[in-house]
This record gives C-alpha cells, sequence and structure tokens, in this order.
C-alpha cells in the first residue's frame, strides 16, 4: 500500500543520531529523555507496520515527504507572524513557539499566585516534573500509532496549562505555534489539566510566516477535564499550503465535566487529524465543532471518535466543510458507546458546501454501539452553491464575491452560533473572507 | 431630470430557446406601467433580463438608462444603477440574516462606487431606518434576525420583497407577480405600500394576473406580451379589459403571435413525449 510504504524508511533527519542531537535533549528532565528513547523504538516498530487502513485509506500520503524536514536548531525571534488573533484580545496568557523553539511566555501574575500554570513544556517539566510526568502521555501513548511515536520521540516543546481546583479563569488563554524556516519540522505538544471544578479557555493557532517555505507539524494534544470542570479549546490550523500536518488528539473528560473542542481548518497542504473525545464519568458532555474551508489542492482529513465510556454522558459533533478548486476533505466519524454506558445522547453531523464542480468531500459516519439504552444519530450532506442564490444577492447590489462570501458565512453560521467567543469567530469569518479573495 | 429606462428590439435566449422577440419599452421614473400577458409569454424573462441573469443570453437588442447601456453589467452593477426585481419566487439564503444582507444591500446601491471591503453604512441609522420600514409593511422585528426567506410562507417572501424595495428606493422598480400567493388583506395591504413608496422618483412596471395591484397602483401604460413580443399597448383601460375578458382577443386580434404561442407549446408538450 503507498500509504505505508511512503514513510516508512526513516529519513536521517529522523534517525537516531538525530535524536541524540536532538536540540530539546539539553537541559531536560531525565524521564522524558528515557521517554524519547522509548518512543523511538516504538516509531522504529510502527514505521515496519502498515497505517491503520481505516484512519488512512483515505489519505494519500505520496507527496510527503518526510526527508525534506529536519529539527531546527533555533528560531528567528524576530519572526513575523500574519497571526490571526493575538492583537484581537485580551488574553490573561500568552505562550508562543517559532521552529519548535519558544519565544514567549507570560501569564498574568494573579493567575500565577492562584496557582495557574501556563508556559512552555520545556520550563515546567524542569519546574514541575513530577506533574508533567504523570500527566504527560497519559491520554495519548507514545505507541499509540507511528505519527504519535514519531512525535514523542522527536518532542520540541510545546504549551501546558495547568489550572488548580475550582479555579475559574475568565480571560481567555492563547498559545502560537509558528513556522519559519524552510524545511523546519515541529513536533510541538498541548496538554492541558482542569483540576476538578476549574474553568479555562484556551485558544491555539499555528502559523507560518511565509506563504512558500514548507514545513512539517507532528503535533500531539492531550486534554484533561477535570470532574466538573470546564474546558473550551480552541485549534486554529492556518499553516501555509506548503506545510504538512499530522495530530493526535485526545480529550478524556471526567464526571459531570464538560469540553468544548473547536477545530479550525484553513491552512496546510495536506493534514490529516485524529481526534478523539473520551467521556470518562457519568455526566460528561462533549461537543465538538469543526471549521474547514480548503481551496487550491488542500487534502484536509479529519478522523474523529466520540467514546462514551459511563453511563448518562453527551456528545455532539458538527463539521462543517467548504472546499474550492480541487481541494478534498475527508472526514471519518465513529461513535463508540461501551457496554453499560446507557442513557448517552451520541449525535455527529457533517456538513460540505462544494463552490467548484472539481472539489471533493467525503464523509463516512459511523456507529458502534454496545449499550442498549442509548440514543445515538449521524448525519451528513454535501452541497453546492447555488447559482440562484449568488442572483438573487447580487440584484440587490451585492457582488459575486461578497455574494459568496455571505453564503460560505451563512453555511458556517451554525457554527460559529455554537463558539461564544467572539474572537474565534471573527478570526474564523476573517480567513475565510481572507481565503475567498484568491482566485475568485 | 427624471431618468428613462429603455429597452430596444431586446432579444433574448434561454439554452438556445428564443424567448423574448425584440420587446421595445420605454420606462420614465415616476410612471407606472403594468406588463401583462399569459402564462408563458415571456414576461418573467424580460425582468430577469433586465436584471442581468448569467442564463438568459441577450442576442440582440439594447437595454439603457439615460442612454448609458447596461448590456455588459453584472446585475450587481445594474442593481446600483438603480433597477430592482421583486422576484416572482424569492430565493432562500439559509444562514445570512435579513438584517446582514439589507445592510450590506443598501451600502451598496446607496454607494454605487464603494470598494469590497468599504465600511458599510451605519448600523444605528440603519437598524432605526429598517425597524421603521418593518414597521410600516407590518413586518415583525423578528424578522430582521432570521435568515432570509428561510422558512417565510409563500405572502411573508412577497412582503420581504416589498421591504427591500422600501429600503433600497431604485429608480425602476420591477414588480413580478407580487400579489400572487398572498390572501386578500394582504394584497390589500402590499399595494397600498406600494403606492406609497410609489412617486416621481420611482418607476414601477407591474407584472400581475390581477387586479387588486393596479386598483391602487393605476398604471399610465399597459402593454401586452404574446408569445415573446410586445402585441399591443394602451392605458389602464386595456389592463382592465384584459383582466375581465382574459387573452383571447388578444390571440385573435394577433394570430401570427397566437400561431407561435401555440407551436411553442406543442413543442414543449411533444419533448416529454419522445424522451419517453
Ligand atoms: N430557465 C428556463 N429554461 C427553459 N425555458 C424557460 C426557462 N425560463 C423560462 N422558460 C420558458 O420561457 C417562456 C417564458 O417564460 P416566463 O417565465 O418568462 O413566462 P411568464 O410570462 O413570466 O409566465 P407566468 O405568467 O406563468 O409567470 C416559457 O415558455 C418558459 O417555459
Ligand atoms: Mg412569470
Amino acid at each position: 500500500m503507498s500509504t505505508a510504504t511512503s514513510v516508512s524508511r526513516t529519513p536521517p533527519s529522523f534517525g537516531e543520531e538525530a535524536l541524540r542531537a536532538h536540540p530539546g535533549r539539553t537541559g531536560e528532565p531525565a524521564w522524558l529523555g528515557e521517554q524519547r528513547d522509548a518512543a523511538f523504538a516504538s516509531y522504529q516498530d510502527l514505521l515496519s507496520r502498515p497505517l491503520d487502513p481505516e484512519e488512512w485509506k483515505r489519505v494519500d500520503l505520496r507527496s510527503f515527504q518526510p526527508g525534506k524536514f529536519r529539527l531546527a536548531d533555533a528560531s528567528s525571534l524576530s519572526a513575523q507572524f500574519q497571526s490571526l488573533m493575538d492583537t484581537r484580545a485580551e488574553f490573561a496568557g500568552i505562550v508562543s513557539h517559532v521552529d519548535g523553539h519558544r519565544v514567549e511566555s507570560r501569564l498574568d501574575p494573579a493567575l500565577a499566585a492562584r496557582g495557574v500554570l501556563f508556559g512552555s513544556l520545556h520550563e515546567l517539566a524542569r519546574s514541575h516534573g513530577d506533574l508533567l510526568k504523570e500527566k504527560l502521555f497519559s491520554a495519548v501513548r507514545p505507541d499509540v500509532d507511528r505519527m504519535a511515536a514519531w512525535h514523542s520521540a522527536f518532542l520540541t516543546g510545546g504549551t501546558v496549562l495547568y489550572v488548580p481546583r475550582n479555579v475559574e479563569l475568565k480571560a481567555p488563554l492563547y498559545s502560537l505555534i509558528g513556522l519559519d524556516q524552510a524545511g523546519a519540522a515541529d513536533f510541538s505538544h498541548t496538554l492541558v489539566i482542569l483540576e476538578e471544578g476549574a474553568q479555562a479557555t484556551l485558544l491555539e493557532e499555528t502559523a507560518s510566516t511565509t506563504s512558500d517555505r514548507p514545513g512539517l507539524h507532528v503535533g500531539c494534544v492531550e486534554l484533561l477535564v477535570g470532574q466538573g470542570a470546564r474546558l473550551r479549546y480552541v485549534q486554529l490550523q492556518n499553516w501555509n499550503q506548503q506545510t504538512f500536518h499530522f495530530a493526535h488528539q485526545k480529550g478524556i473528560v471526567a464526571r459531570d465535566a464538560s469540553l468544548q473542542w473547536t477545530v479550525g481548518g484553513i491552512g496546510s497542504r495536506l493534514s490529516h487529524v485524529h481526534q478523539d473525545v473520551v467521556l470518562d464519568g457519568p455526566g460528561a458532555s462533549g461537543e465538538v465543532n469543526g471549521c474547514t474551508f480548503a481551496t487550491h489542492r488542500q487534502l484536509l482529513s479529519y478522523y474523529t471518535q466520540q467514546t462514551h465510556r459511563a453511563v448518562n454522558t453527551h456528545s455532539d459533533l458538527l463539521y462543517k466543510d467548504v472546499l474550492r478548486d480541487e481541494a478534498r476533505v475527508v472526514w471519518r466519524g465513529m461513535i463508540r458507546v461501551d457496554p453499560g454506558a446507557q442513557q448517552t445522547d451520541g449525535y455527529q453531523r457533517n456538513d460540505s458546501l462544494l463552490l467548484s464542480p472539481e472539489a471533493r468531500a467525503d464523509s463516512i459516519p459511523g456507529l458502534e454501539i454496545e449499550a442498549d439504552d442509548v440514543r445515538c444519530t449521524h448525519g451528513s450532506t454535501a452541497g453546492r452553491v447555488d447559482e440562484d442564490q449568488i442572483f438573487y444577492l447580487m440584484c440587490r447590489g451585492i457582488s459575486r464575491y461578497e455574494a459568496m462570501h455571505m453564503i460560505v458565512e451563512g453555511f458556517f453560521h451554525s457554527i460559529y452560533d455554537r463558539i461564544a467567543v467572539d474572537v474565534v469567530r471573527e478570526t474564523l469569518s476573517r480567513s475565510v473572507e481572507r481565503k475567498l479573495g484568491i482566485g475568485l | 431630470m427624471s431618468s428613462v429606462l429603455k429597452v430596444e428590439n431586446l432579444c433574448v435566449s434561454i439554452d438556445e430557446k428564443l424567448i423574448l422577440k425584440g420587446v421595445d419599452l420605454e420606462v420614465r421614473q415616476g410612471e407606472i406601467h403594468a406588463l401583462m400577458g399569459p402564462n408563458g409569454s415571456g414576461k418573467s424573462t424580460l425582468a430577469y433580463a433586465l436584471m442581468g441573469h448569467p442564463k438568459y443570453e441577450l442576442v440582440d437588442g439594447r437595454i439603457s438608462i439615460d442612454g448609458e447601456s447596461l448590456n455588459e453589467l453584472e446585475p450587481d452593477a445594474r442593481a446600483r444603477k438603480g433597477i430592482f426585481l421583486a422576484f416572482q419566487y424569492p430565493v432562500t439564503v439559509p444562514g445570512v440574516k435579513v438584517a446582514d444582507f439589507l445592510r450590506h444591500a443598501v451600502t451598496n446601491v446607496r454607494n454605487p462606487n464603494r470598494k469590497e471591503g468599504e465600511g458599510l453604512i451605519p448600523m444605528r441609522e440603519f437598524r432605526a431606518e429598517l425597524k421603521s420600514r418593518m414597521e410600516e409593511l407590518g413586518i415583525e422585528p423578528e424578522f430582521a434576525r432570521r435568515y432570509l426567506n428561510d422558512g417565510f410562507s409563500g405572502g411573508e417572501k412577497k412582503r420581504m420583497e416589498i421591504l427591500q424595495l422600501a429600503m433600497l428606493r431604485p429608480k425602476f422598480a420591477i414588480l413580478d407577480e407580487t400579489d400572487s400567493g398572498l390572501d386578500s388583506d394582504a394584497v390589500r395591504f402590499v399595494s397600498e405600500a406600494i403606492s406609497r413608496l410609489a412617486g416621481p422618483d420611482m418607476a414601477i412596471i407591474i407584472i400581475t394576473h390581477h387586479e387588486r395591484l393596479l386598483e391602487f397602483n393605476r398604471p399610465q401604460h399597459t402593454h401586452v406580451l404574446l408569445a415573446g413580443r410586445v402585441v399591443e399597448r394602451g392605458d389602464a383601460r386595456l389592463a382592465h379589459e384584459l383582466h375581465d375578458q382574459g387573452y383571447t382577443g388578444v390571440r385573435q386580434r394577433h394570430p401570427e403571435a397566437a400561431a407561435e404561442e401555440q407551436a411553442a407549446a406543442d413543442a414543449g408538450n411533444r419533448q416529454p413525449a419522445a424522451a419517453r
């Protein structure tokens, strides 16, 4: 199988020597180094085996050559981003990384005084080793699949948020993951830990400094939402169209806790995101919002799972995709209900809007239900922009471009309505607008 | 000085089929015209062609305002020149709120030279204006926040067209069967509303099969279309007469056009048979 062979040989930039010379090793605790070595062994082992066909079947990796990417030695501190969010809101803290190196890290001192941690993974691994050792890779195991193993071995750092018991953060936090140098590879990790009753909002953005330098991101997100806690997490993937994006992401939601997880997929040449939400305790709920806009020859792929492990849990997933040119979006979704997870309510839906005849959307919902007293439903639709709508709007003095924009925004409206954070809504809307401006 | 919309020898085809076969029309700001004709005679086609619908190919002829040709203009540019069409079948646009849509429309039509991305008319002003127009038309305020025509009843859609007319205040308004689908109270209400909107700055071209609209908005000119040609012209009396007596007389007076109408109908009937 082509997808299996294309990444199956270790390129020198990700070989044993590269691992030994990994810049992240300097000053990191021994346990993290040991974890790297173990993950590298898993990585080598997993490379010799095919990728899970169910997950990767529709993702053609032939255009991806890992050997073209390498870890960057240092980042340029003056990197300029077309960041969409960072100046748009009052954030209680900011952490940013460029080419896998920390650039900035700050947190409102009042929150720090209450025990909140928000900073770079490297620093916190040194200062709060016990906490990180326990939680890091607790949701996404390094040997779970090839991408996770690759990520764990070559981890370049990342962003950690820890909110103690019953602490509620009002203002959102912001994390930026940037790529600058041509061929730079980023293996950054996002770890969020909310203790019982805590509340927080983290907005994360991935962005490139240029529109043409190739980049690679092999990321991982772990969201650990404690009992009764509430987390809102947004990740806006906004790389340039020369970047490859692979991510294994998982949220674990404890009893009576809730997670609202919003994914924006705008950039990248090819991206594949494995996104899991696990409802781990009675009364847990998870809402997943996906909003993608693919153009040119982009391929955006999402493999989502909603796993109900306990009684009376609730999950609700809505992905909305807009496609233009020859772009392709693949969504493969699964709701799993464990035996005994009675009175669960699972929902998944994927709608696509095609702006050109060459664009293609694949939508494959699925259910695996092992309990009998549940309500699980799914649906998907795909439609084209209606020329009659465009004509109607144009008859009222609205240009074709504006009409198209209105219709796309209208399509995303049900997602925007669910995201109660203005800055996210505006950011998504602006990136859509910017993208619509190209090639019309 | 009042503007003139001029249509000369307009020939329009849809999918290679010639529908309008040389229509002439001259409408001056402030005038009321009735455009009549049996089903399929080309009234809506004329309306769409005036707006520049991409499917309606202009094979020959000229559309102009005050001598300036509109032939090459996109529908939005025509709207900015002051033409408005109230659709016979208004289109639903899910997710687009009536107020947002109208704010864009009003901004563009009032500032025809606005570039994309330039500011919209101030929110406060716009809201106040929208609110009073809606009140005048008996439209519930919540409609401003609803998605455009989404889930609206037939009558509500027609009112929405008139609301747009009231907000955009065009020089030339074409009302394509705005009275169909309305109950009789609503027809009266809308007819009155239109007569209030009419005035020296607005010309109205009324396409209708009923009399109510014309009672409140008495046309100075009536044009009768048959098989894509204007076969008769007159004043309000002609409209009244057609309403009373139907089109039999018109067909008798214009046997050639009537024959073309018959031939088109036969061709239309044959096609499905051939496909069978
Ligand atoms: N999109 C189209 N494709 C093919 N033929 C069309 C199309 N639209 C209209 N026609 C044809 O053009 C002719 C004129 O139609 P039009 O809708 O202009 O009539 P009308 O006078 O508005 O009729 P009505 O009173 O029923 O609304 C009809 O024969 C119709 O079938
Ligand atoms: Mg008609």
